[in-house]
């Protein structure tokens, strides 16, 4: 049976974003505090720390998780995705970004990170999701910025790209990012 | 908002799990999906010296029927309840509860059982508990007992788990023939506390109402089936019972308006199941 120590830092290995990583963590450390500091991934965002505002979801074995309310120690041996994860390669976005940018989906960008990630899981679960499913996945979010709205429609628009659709209205908007 | 230290255990099995609290008693605390706990730790409303990580113990993460009983173990994430199949058909309550229990991403990582120990007076399991007169199995190095959801919860965030038991499962009972059901609530943001959930199981011959958010624990009340100005007083009787409080999020008044209303829509949806 493991015991951790308190006053001591043990090594806490996982996988993020499909690489090996492993840092030194005490016990009481939050997974927030060691994808930040530890592994200097700063893409996830801290806003609350008590669960409420989403800003730091990120994804352990796909499912979605807040990492303020998980601890680096429960991150062992798990798959971790967080917002540095979703992009297909480098200066590419994601399918679900570039639809966050042509609906400006966002604007100061904090909530943007949590969101991303949560939408990415969800849209696995549920490929053709209905306008309210949608913001019930987004009641987990706080968003001050958008009103949500375009949060929805490239939400929507993104679901229906990845299941091959055709965009409904791409004449007057910017094309996708390439 | 940090956590203040703990020692932390990864518990192999449920017998090392029970030894660590026997030791260390109120300075121990169980930790399953951590979505009520790290909240409490992460504000020091809770120091523990020591946490014990239940959620590498096989075999307590599958959901079981005891003849008319479903058998929710410690290790049952909300999400995976949530998926069950058939589970409308099995307890519709529990179907149209968990929904409203917490966000998309936090069920994802919270138990059923975690819920029942947290024990928030506005919560929707200890409420679906209540409501269905479910029972809550606790166990400590020393012994197994069942206590009955009425029994278990005492107060706000107080229960009747001794400080060396864990809740080893909850048990709902299923749907009974001739028997409606409905679960509504009031809160500020889908997936937030509460301000007032109802939840309301009608046969042919009596209305059950359990109600979340006013008291210091879910409160049933069982009535007779009443219409029209009967129900409204019995309702408005129950929403006095309930010694409702100003807080924050809303005024004692409200909180007896929402029982007499939402519970009178609540137990119409039960009534209409019926039918």
């Amino acid at each position: 049976m493991p015991r951790l120590n308190a006053a001591t830092r043990h090594r806490v290995a996982f996988t993020l974003n499909g690489k090996p990583v492993s840092l030194e963590a005490e016990p009481r450390l939050l997974a927030t505090d060691a994808l930040r500091h530890g592994l200097g991934a700063t893409g996830t965002h801290v806003g609350c720390e008590h669960g409420v505002c989403g800003a730091c979801t990120i994804q352990i074995d796909g499912q979605p998780a807040r990492a303020c309310l998980t601890l680096a120690v429960q991150l062992e041996g798990a798959a971790v995705t967080t917002v540095e994860g979703l992009a297909p390669e480098r200066d590419r976005l994601s399918v679900m970004q570039a639809a966050f940018r042509r609906h400006h989906a966002l604007q100061c960008g904090f909530c943007t990170a949590g969101i991303l990630v949560s939408l990415d899981a969800y849209l696995r679960e549920q490929p053709a999701p209905s306008e309210q499913e949608l913001r019930e996945v987004l009641s987990g979010h706080l968003c001050r910025c958008t009103g949500y709205t375009p949060i929805i429609r490239a939400a929507l628009e993104a679901a229906a790209c990845l299941r091959g659709e055709p965009l409904s209205q791409p004449s007057d908007r910017e094309p996708a990012h390439v | 908002m940090k956590p203040a230290a703990f020692d932390y255990i990864r518990a192999g099995d449920l017998s090392e799990a029970l030894d660590v609290l026997g030791r260390h008693g109120s300075d121990a605390r169980i930790i399953a999906g951590g979505q009520s706990l790290l909240p409490m730790l992460n504000m020091r409303l809770a120091k523990p010296a020591v946490l014990i990580d239940i959620m590498g113990i096989a075999g307590l993460e599958r959901v079981g029927r005891e003849g008319d009983l479903i058998v929710v173990p410690a290790g049952v994430r909300q999400a995976a309840l949530m998926k069950r199949p058939g589970l409308a058909g099995e307890q519709p309550l529990l179907a149209a509860a968990l929904p409203w229990l917490g966000h998309y991403q936090t069920r994802a990582r919270g138990t059923i059982c975690g819920s029942a120990a947290h024990a928030d007076p506005s919560a929707e399991i200890p409420l679906c508990l209540v409501a269905l007169d479910g029972e809550v199995r606790l166990r400590s190095r020393r012994r197994r007992r069942s206590v009955s959801a009425a029994d278990f919860f005492s107060g706000m965030m107080v229960t009747d788990k001794a400080d060396d038991e864990l809740i080893e499962a909850v048990a709902f009972p299923v749907a009974m023939t001739g028997t409606g059901y409905a679960f509504r609530e009031v809160a500020r943001r889908h997936g937030d506390f509460a301000i007032v959930g109802c939840a309301a199981v009608v046969t042919r011959d009596a209305v059950h109402l359990a109600v979340a958010g006013v008291a210091d624990r879910p409160q049933r009340r069982s009535f007779p089936p009443l219409a029209g100005s009967a129900l409204t007083d019995a309702l408005n009787g129950f929403a006095w019972e309930l010694d409702a409080r100003d807080d924050f999020h809303a005024t004692a008044r409200l909180r007896r308006d929402l029982v007499r209303s939402l519970g009178q829509s609540t137990i119409g949806e039960a009534q209409r199941c019926l039918a």
